[in-house]
């Protein structure tokens, strides 16, 4: 269910059907990838510039105009380094480890609508897809963790493991009351439901909070501070990536903006109106939902950077408490209000 | 009820925290007032340090390449690490008649200096002074042992320090 | 019921030691603390040193009282003014020179600075050890200030080497009353600044809290002194019991808070910062007039047997033990650290919590550790 017609058209024209379904497979995946490495890169720019704002600094300034080419000659030096290994790691898994993260992340990218001509993969259970994908790369952190061989790469996905499937039951209940404001799982009719209002304002006030729990279980989905005790740079070294380097260490690296970028993607799919315009000025426009899309996007990965550059960590068992003791019992009890919003007829 | 006072409570103090980060970031994005980056080598012909500041030790010479240095080698003495060697050589001076040191060589090894001063605290005929001049990095440490005195400088004659 | 503890008694678990070595990220300074860990609970912090001694003591055996002044800058580099205050005034009063007011208010002046950005540092990298990045560039934005001022009177701007056995070396710059009023008023605005942005934090506060506690008799029986001996309400404070310079003409309060944990600790330092803001606003209008350096002999020589002079650094109480046999050179040259003993605190405060309480502490004790192993 592509709806890149243009591409299949044009395809048509000089392969038999099947042909030319499985060619148009195989040039959006390849489109896809592209999108993730560069939009990965630019990350990479934005949060060290907001950074360098952030703490009376200029970020990178100088390669390129406004610095933008810093994170290519990163690149280029991540790829030319030597793959190091530990002798007694287990190799297999340690090899296998970097692409659970980097399948999981692209899978994900799928199902997102870009504009209302602009999707990959448009299932009727888009919403519970990307949830439940993510869910398959926490494999990935415990198998970096286990086999590195190391005392502190063991503890760091130890500590991961815990705290990404925790903070999935706390994205998947918010996921479930805009399920309920909405009435389907359809990333692409969530999106036209909100033609009349965004969720966040029809919602109003479980939609807030809502909102404000998905901030917090996203960041900490994504491992970044206050929850990136996985990385904690001043107290173990690097966590669970300590005995990768060069292109393996670039993959974990890239996982998490990518992640970054799902995570603030889906909230404004859910909360802020996916590719819509505010007041409907440019809908007619065809593609123009894109710019809009990433705008909105771009703003809540600057809220997320916002957040890392202020708050100090918290403690492994801090962080678990903050989500059973705290996190879920709001949850729930926003979930019963939502439902008791809809089913009286009280949203906007 | 303590438990929704400490939530909102503690959300209070987030947002507190995040309103001072807050404030600087878009001050900075717009204005750039607050950043206290130096850059550096773009600013290299409007850098003055301040007077007093310590760069490495340096010995006056006049336009006609005269020094003040009469290998009197208290400045030797008084390094507390040996950065400092005096090579002299003995002559007789013309005018009396009696024979006097005379600096050939006055080594002063950059790299064991510790910018204490007591070198020049010591030296009786203000011969050597501070220099202003940090660009020290060199690829060879051979560069760092450096000879005060320039070739073909010679004493000023009957030199007396000014009273204080 | 029987069951259930046979189980639990079967499944066997093991302690394991864990080396944060010396090239880590948190430890400020080439340290090494061996740690014996059950799971993620701390068992025992075994500290090693020795990784960056230089051996100063002997090299001030050789060196003349006059040559000491230069090696002192290096041991505690964040109060490198104080302690060689410490050993200008013991050679002072074994010798029987008075020195000028002039000379006694400027000294005091220089080291409240060093204080102030000695504590600087501390915040700094108290934030970034918790997490919060930005701490570090707003701790040394300020501490820039501080540096001008060192660097426009003295030339230097951590290792000033100004102290001379008989006053200081330069005279006072003539910018230097104004840029300090300057940096009061600059200081007294970002310090509430500070405390919003870390201090009044619910995350940094649950992570301090609590946490690294130590009761009195046990900071007295470790022998803890200086801003974490003073956190758990021992009163040690070297300006106080024994003053010198001008610390008898200026009016302070000693910070003393009975917490017992890191909080506490972190709490008397920003306290003792605005302390230090109060004497400098009540010295820098009333700098007397005077001789900046006095009169000494060219070659210098205690008189035989022992001296002793105490300072309070940023750290704690700073001891110089002189024993002299009449020569040019000390015959034994002692330096008290105050690192070393807040050092042996460590263990009996982390006992039995975890890793990143482990951190947490390190950091409030604020250890230098050139300090320690000299």
């Amino acid at each position: 269910m592509i709806t890149l017609t243009i591409i299949t058209d044009w395809l048509m024209k000089y392969m038999s059907a099947d042909a030319a379904f499985y060619t148009e497979l195989v040039i959006v995946a390849a489109i896809y990838l592209a999108v993730f490495a560069i939009f990965g890169l630019f990350l990479v720019w934005m949060e060290r510039r907001v950074a360098g704002f952030f703490q009376l600094r200029l970020g990178p300034n100088r390669v390129g105009p406004m610095g933008l080419l810093q994170t290519i000659a990163d690149a280029l030096k991540l790829v030319t380094k030597e793959l190091t290994g530990t002798k007694k790691a287990d190799s297999y898994l340690y090899r296998l480890a970097p692409y659970f993260v980097i399948v999981t992340a692209l899978m994900s990218m799928a199902v997102l609508p870009f504009s209302a001509e602009l999707q990959a993969f448009d299932i009727n259970i888009g919403l519970f897809f990307i949830a439940s994908v993510s869910s398959v790369g926490v494999i990935g952190i415990f198998l970096a963790g286990w086999a590195s061989n190391n005392k502190y790469s063991l503890i760091g996905g130890m500590r991961t493991g815990i705290q990404m499937i925790s903070y999935e039951l706390s994205v998947g209940m918010v996921i479930v009351t805009m399920a309920t404001l909405a009435g389907s799982l359809r990333m692409s009719e969530i999106v036209e439901l909100q033609k009349d209002g965004w969720f966040i304002f029809s919602g109003h006030i479980s939609a807030i909070i809502a909102f404000a729990l998905f901030m917090i279980a996203g960041t900490a989905e994504s491992n970044r501070t206050p929850f990136d005790l996985v990385e904690a740079e001043s107290e173990l070294g690097a966590g669970f990536h300590t005995e990768y380097s060069g292109m393996n260490f670039a993959y974990y690296f890239l996982a998490e903006f990518i992640n970054m970028f799902i995570i603030s993607a889906v909230a404004v799919v859910i909360f802020f109106g996916g590719w819509l315009s505010p007041f409907g000025i440019t809908d007619s426009i065809p593609y123009m939902g894109v710019f809009w899309f990433m705008l909105k996007t771009l703003f809540i990965i600057f809220l997320m950077m916002w957040f890392r550059w202020t708050f100090p960590r918290l403690r492994i068992d801090q962080l678990l408490t903050l989500e059973w003791k705290y996190l879920i019992p709001i949850n729930m009890v926003n979930i019963v209000l939502m439902a008791l919003l809809v089913w009286l007829g009280l949203t906007f | 009820m303590s438990y929704i006072g400490d939530v909102i409570q503690g959300t209070k103090t987030l947002l507190t925290g995040m309103n001072v980060t807050g404030k600087y970031f878009f001050k900075n994005l717009f204005t750039r007032k607050d950043v206290i980056t130096v850059e550096y080598p773009d600013n290299i012909d409007t850098l003055k340090m301040f007077d007093r500041f310590k760069g490495e030790v340096v010995m006056y010479h006049d336009e006609n390449n005269h020094h003040r240095c009469d290998a009197c080698t208290l400045c030797e003495l008084a390094c507390p690490n040996g950065s400092i060697e005096i090579i002299w050589d003995k002559e007789t001076d013309p005018e009396t008649g009696k024979s006097k040191k005379v600096l050939v060589n006055h080594i002063y090894h950059l790299e064991m200096c510790t910018m204490c001063g007591l070198c020049i605290e010591a030296c009786p005929s203000d011969a050597i002074m501070w220099g202003q001049d940090f660009h020290h990095t060199t690829t060879d440490r051979a560069n760092l042992t450096k000879s005060l005195n320039r070739p073909g400088s010679s004493v000023i004659p009957n030199y007396v320090k000014p009273k204080k | 019921m029987e069951n259930k503890e046979f189980l639990a008694d079967r499944i066997r678990t093991m302690e394991y030691h864990l080396n944060m070595g010396p090239q880590h990220p948190a430890t400020h300074g080439v340290m090494r603390m061996i740690l014996t860990l059950d799971g993620e609970e701390i068992k025992d912090v075994e500290p090693v040193l020795g990784y960056i001694h230089r051996s100063i003591e002997k090299m001030c055996e050789r060196d003349t009282y006059k040559q000491i002044i230069h090696l002192t800058d290096r041991l505690d580099y964040l109060s490198a003014h104080m302690n060689g205050e410490a050993v200008a005034l013991l050679v002072e009063k074994a010798l029987g020179i008075e020195v000028s007011d002039r000379i006694r208010v400027i000294r005091t002046m220089i080291a409240e600075l060093t204080r102030i950005a000695s504590h600087l540092l501390w915040w700094g990298v108290m934030g970034m050890d918790t997490g919060a990045l930005t701490t570090f560039m707003y701790a040394f934005r300020d501490r820039e200030m501080i540096n001008d001022i060192f660097e426009e009177t003295c030339g230097a701007r951590l290792t000033m080497n100004y102290n001379v056995i008989g006053g200081v070396r330069y005279d006072l710059h003539e910018n230097f009353q104004k840029r300090v009023k300057e940096f009061i008023k600059h200081m007294k605005k970002k310090l509430p600044e500070f405390d919003r942005l870390l201090s009044d934090n619910v995350i940094f506060r649950k992570r301090t809290e609590g946490v690294g506690y130590i009761s009195k008799e046990d900071a007295i029986a470790h022998g803890l002194n200086g801003p974490t001996g003073r956190g758990s309400g021992f009163s040690c404070d070297i300006r106080k019991i024994h003053p010198y310079s001008a610390y008898d003409m200026v009016e302070f309060d000693e910070i003393l808070l009975n917490g017992g944990d890191s909080f506490s600790r972190y709490k008397v330092r920003i306290l003792e910062m605005w302390e230090s803001l109060r004497i400098l606003e009540q010295l820098v209008d009333k700098i007397p007039e005077g001789e900046y350096r006095m009169k000494t002999k060219a070659v210098i020589k205690l008189p035989v047997g022992e001296h002793l002079q105490r300072v309070e650094t940023a750290r704690g109480d700073f001891g110089v033990y002189v024993i002299s046999d009449g020569g040019k050179t000390p015959y034994r040259l002692k330096f008290r650290s105050p690192g070393f003993a807040n050092l042996h605190g460590l263990n009996a405060m982390t006992k039995g919590e975890k890793i990143a309480d482990l951190v947490v502490n390190f950091s409030t004790i604020d250890v230098v550790v050139p300090d320690i192993d000299r």
